[in-house]
């Protein structure tokens, strides 16, 4: 198997309160990865390193590696680029206050992109990845903000997508949306993973079981159990991860 | 400590019900086997009302099983216990409809003198009664041992029922008039091979159930 | 559906059933009610005596182009207030957004130098205008343009209203919830391609805002001018000459030597209707603009 990203002995420290514990985790390419665990586990901690948004926070610390196609991630790769490598799609819909054609062509102009046809292409194709191309194709000099909540969050997606990722983190993407909104996500989800590497951050486990191929679950900062998600809720091999997954956790 | 009480409480419930399903074949068999070597008619047709109890506590299992399902989404283990017990509740009511069957052919023998001593026969019930008691033991009890043994047993049943079978060929051999109730015989020995068959199911649905690992014979 | 009819209506004899039966509540239900009706007495009473001694003397020939002491003329003091404005908003806007921009994006949190802009900026908030008055005079006018200038009175008051933009600015950029910021950095944004095309644009009705209220401290400022901007009646033709503002205009009618003459008076009070005039303005852009944001 073909692996996308490889977390390394990973520990990572908030000042002195260590979030990760020696966590080492292969991310296979074109499959989906979802980390579960209870809050403060660690999990959204890991998956923000991964494309270094971490860096934002003072006191962080990590120490092991972290690779992308083999590469060091921490060790001279431009962030900017790692970060156009690596998108992200987060928790709550955040599209910008800008139209929505602006909110997708952000990324590409970012990234020097000024040709108006070269720009019309990449808004097309992201919003038709993302399936709400038929949303919005009328309205794309509108505000983003008119959208509901599901559209918004897909537009994110379309917006994460509009930057060629091979990578998308996506920390709880449906947490804030109703079960049709995520459900379309789920959906999206699983044609998405035929052209780019996921990784998913979610408290529901029926959707890390819908969508995952392999899951991990994390417990105060450490990777407990990885594998295949069918034996991770059917069979799990240790016993923290059967008592969370079955609810009699603590 | 768990967080599922409710969930702890309904699945104790099925586990309960199981009991209670398998003391009711247990006597249901008992009582066939008494009724076929005493002659006892009026006790065969009381294997009808066991078996009716059995049935009434399957759909009983059934509903709890699927409402666990669709309510609580068990996961691991649970999910495990409770589609085995819904697998497992199928080859029960099985065996019950094959208690019944047996008593109905018990009824048919009339006051004809037996062409042979039962000797096999009741061997086999005892038997298969042991094994459908292991079955459901194994279950609530998480025996792995237990589970896995019920295959091996069903080998002296299936020895047995060859010998059942050899035995009646010859008697029939010997005078064809015997055929009618050689055939009846034969019936309750297949009958009783059966419920063999259907103990060593759940024997597998249990070590599913136990283990986690699925089929695992054809995997080897 | 009259509202009679809802099950959710108390009739008013009701009301002051309940009222009656606690004595301590209807007191003080009084008390506030005299209260609001005492503070919307005072507004009115002042603006109606300032539009109705003002109004009538509104007349064109206040609004000639020259100032002499036959035409007291305020349009030279109009002219010199937008002067003032735009002089003291080139100044204090670029310096005020650029400090808040550091405060919120880039200065760490706990950092020894932002707790000092902070204390600073704090302070400039609570020093009286006259001290501000003060130290423009001996810092503008004896040292560096030696003598009155609209330059100078431009710098002190950009002193004044630093406080409110840095402020106002730092409240807007912390509002810009850190989703946006995250996004942008998502994508592969730097930290200047961020602020400048996401945290910026969202902020900018509440930096709006806030210049706005300083522009409403500019042309209502009196004490700080005097010292520095002068009170010359007329277009400077230079910086950093002397000219005064609308403000002062009225305070120098009133101070006039030749006042209380009612030719003064009167004028004084149309300037007054004017300076109104252009508060009243500056506060409802203010708060149109705040309404703009808050609705976001």
């Amino acid at each position: 198997m073909n692996y996308k990203m490889e977390i390394n002995n990973v520990n990572l420290f908030y000042d002195k309160f260590q979030a990760l514990k020696d966590v080492t985790i292969p991310i296979a390419e074109k499959q989906i990865t979802a980390f579960i665990g209870p809050s403060g586990c660690g999990k959204s901690t890991l998956l923000k390193s991964l494309n270094r948004m971490n860096d934002l926070i003072e006191g962080c610390l990590i120490k092991g590696k972290m690779l992308l196609d083999g590469e060091d991630i921490y060790g001279g790769m431009n962030v900017d680029i790692l970060r156009k490598r690596v998108g992200m799609v987060f928790q709550k819909p955040n599209p910008f206050s800008m139209s929505i054609y602006d909110n997708i062509a952000y990324g590409p102009r970012t990234h020097g992109i000024r040709s108006k046809a070269a720009l019309d292409e990449i808004v097309e194709k992201s919003l038709k990845n993302a399936a709400i191309w038929n949303e919005t194709k009328d309205r794309l000099k509108k505000s983003a903000l008119g959208m509901s909540g599901g559209q918004q969050q897909r537009l994110c997606i379309a917006r994460a997508l509009s930057v060629s990722p091979e990578v998308i983190l996506m920390d709880e993407p449906t947490s804030a949306l109703d079960p049709i909104s995520t459900g379309k996500i789920e959906e999206l989800m699983s044609e998405l993973k035929k052209e780019y590497t996921v990784i998913i951050v979610t408290h529901n486990m029926q959707q890390a079981t819908r969508i995952s191929d392999t899951t991990a679950f994390f417990l105060l900062g450490e990777m407990v159990e990885h594998n295949v998600t069918r034996e991770i809720f059917s069979n799990p091999k240790e016993k923290r991860t059967e008592d969370y997954i079955t609810g009699r956790f603590g | 400590m768990s967080f599922r009480t409710n969930y702890d409480k309904d699945l104790k419930s099925v586990f309960d019900n199981l009991v209670q399903m398998c003391r009711h074949i247990e006597i249901a068999l008992e009582k066939c086997v008494v009724a076929l070597t005493q002659r006892d008619f009026e006790l065969a047709k009381e294997v009808y009302e066991e078996e009716r109890i059995v049935d009434k506590l399957e759909r009983k299992i059934e509903k709890s099983c699927l409402d666990i399902l669709l309510l609580e989404q068990p996961v691991a283990r649970d999910f495990r216990e409770v589609s085995t017990a819904l697998k497992m509740i199928t080859d029960l009511e099985r065996i019950g409809d094959q208690a019944r069957d047996i008593a109905e052919i018990t009824t048919q023998f009339g006051e004809e003198e037996y062409i042979k001593k039962l000797e096999h026969i009741p061997q086999m019930a005892a038997i298969v009664i042991q094994m459908v008691k292991d079955g459901v033991q194994a279950y609530i009890g998480r025996e792995i041992e237990l589970a896995r043994s019920l295959n091996k047993t069903d080998d002296k049943v299936d020895e047995l029922f060859e010998t059942v079978v050899n035995d009646l060929i010859s008697i029939i051999k010997k005078n064809p008039d015997n055929a009618k109730q050689a055939m009846m015989l034969m019936m309750i020995a297949k009958y009783l091979e059966r419920i063999g068959d259907h103990a060593v199911n759940i024997g597998e649905s249990v070590e599913y159930a136990i283990t986690g690992v699925l089929h695992k014979k054809n995997n080897q | 559906m009259s509202k009679s009819e809802a099950i959710n209506y108390i009739p008013f004899k009701q009301k002051l059933r309940g009222y009656l039966k606690h004595p301590m509540s209807l007191f003080l239900l009084i008390l506030v009610i005299g209260a609001a009706v005492i503070t919307v007495g005072l507004v009115a009473i002042l603006l109606g005596h300032l539009l109705i001694k003002g109004i009538p003397h509104i007349k064109p020939h206040l609004f000639e182009w020259k100032y002499t002491t036959d035409n007291l003329s305020m349009m030279p003091a109009i002219i010199n207030t937008f002067i003032m404005v735009i002089l003291t908003l080139l100044i204090a806007v670029p310096v005020g957004i650029s400090s808040a921009i550091y405060l919120v994006e880039y200065a760490k949190r706990g950092n020894k130098v932002v707790s000092v802009i902070r204390l600073t900026t704090e302070t400039l908030a609570g020093i009286p205008s006259i001290v501000f008055g003060l130290f423009g005079f001996i810092v503008f006018n004896t040292m560096i343009f030696k003598g009155y200038s609209m330059i100078g009175g431009a710098l002190t008051l950009s002193m004044m209203v630093l406080p409110i933009i840095i402020r106002t600015t730092e409240e807007a950029l912390i509002s810009v919830p850190d989703l946006f910021r995250e996004g942008s950095f998502g994508l592969g944004a730097g930290k200047l391609r961020t602020i400048t095309r996401i945290v910026l644009p969202y902020a900018m009705p509440g930096i709006l805002a806030g210049i706005i209220l300083s522009i409403g401290r500019i042309v209502g400022e009196t004490a700080a001018l005097i010292f520095t901007a002068g009170t010359i009646p007329g277009v400077p033709k230079a910086l950093t000459r002397s000219g005064r503002t609308l403000s002062l205009h009225l305070f120098e009618l009133v101070q006039n030597p030749q006042a209380p003459t009612d030719r003064y008076f009167n004028a004084a009070y149309a300037t007054a209707v004017v300076l109104l005039a252009l508060v009243v303005l500056v506060n409802a852009l203010s708060s149109f603009i705040a309404k703009k944001l808050s609705s976001k």
